[in-house]
């Protein structure tokens, strides 16, 4: 989807999708998506990471659709760009086996002021979490097979607060 | 055509992916998730929760079962996504 209505003379925004099995750097990302212009005033970071409970998690394994995932985000992202006056926006999500307190997934929206980068980042993590062809199961500590995460119905609900705004 | 199977999906029908040569009366793609269902009894529990089961159609999301399946190269099969 093109956005419509931007002002020509500004500089097109910055988007980096990527989906890859290493960790990231969050200052350098946002060091990356900043730099070379200076029309950003506000910069948005979400980061994901794998959360244990209790100690029963050994680690993660993230499977993920390859022809697929970044098709996907890029979707969302240009969404995003369409709706609100972002000068960046950068999707990192990772794949493989993450275990607890490693990082799962970044994203940072960049715009001229706060309220686009916070939307733009909170709306490209709810369609993120709900669109993007990653699925997660468990390792768990004791060696038992593990479960394949559910699909929470509070993601589909996050949804709905973007059907109504700009 | 392909079709790539994920998460438990693919670990109950035991595969990855496949390629298969569709009877010429499946035309949409309610008439592949039919024919998915008389494929044995691992395709007929995991297709029988229809709604359950997501599907891509050459990288795309498509819920409307009614889509057709003319010039689909790639179809995908697996449930909600996990991901963020």
């Amino acid at each position: 989807m093109k956005p419509s209505g931007h002002d020509l003379s500004k500089l097109s925004p910055k988007c980096d999708i990527r989906i890859q099995r290493e960790d990231f750097d969050i200052a350098a990302e946002i060091t990356r998506l900043t730099r070379g212009r200076t029309d950003t005033g506000a910069v948005v970071t979400f980061s994901g990471l794998c959360r244990d409970e209790a100690g029963a998690l050994s680690a993660l394994e993230l499977e993920h659709y390859p022809g697929m995932a970044e098709a996907e985000i890029r979707r969302i992202a240009d969404e995003a760009i369409a709706r609100w006056p972002l000068t960046g926006l950068t999707a990192i999500h990772r794949f493989g086996r993450i275990r607890p307190g490693e990082n799962i997934v970044l994203v940072i929206a960049a715009s001229a002021h706060r309220q686009a980068a916070f939307d733009g980042a909170s709306f490209l993590m709810d369609f993120l979490k709900t669109h993007a062809p990653f699925w997660k199961k468990e390792h768990r500590a004791d060696g038992s097979e593990g479960q394949w995460v559910a699909a929470k119905e509070e993601d589909d609900d996050a949804l709905k607060r973007w059907e109504e705004r700009p | 055509m392909k079709l790539v199977y994920f998460s438990w999906i693919r670990e109950r029908l035991d595969r990855t992916e496949e390629e298969v040569e569709l009877p010429e009366t499946v035309a949409t793609l309610g008439d592949l998730i039919a024919w998915q269902k008389t494929r044995g009894e691992a395709f007929e529990a995991v297709f029988e929760h229809d709604r359950v089961v997501r599907v891509a159609l050459d990288h795309a999301h498509v819920d409307d079962r009614s889509e057709p399946l003319e010039g689909v190269r790639e179809a995908a099969f697996f449930p909600p996504m996990t991901g963020g």
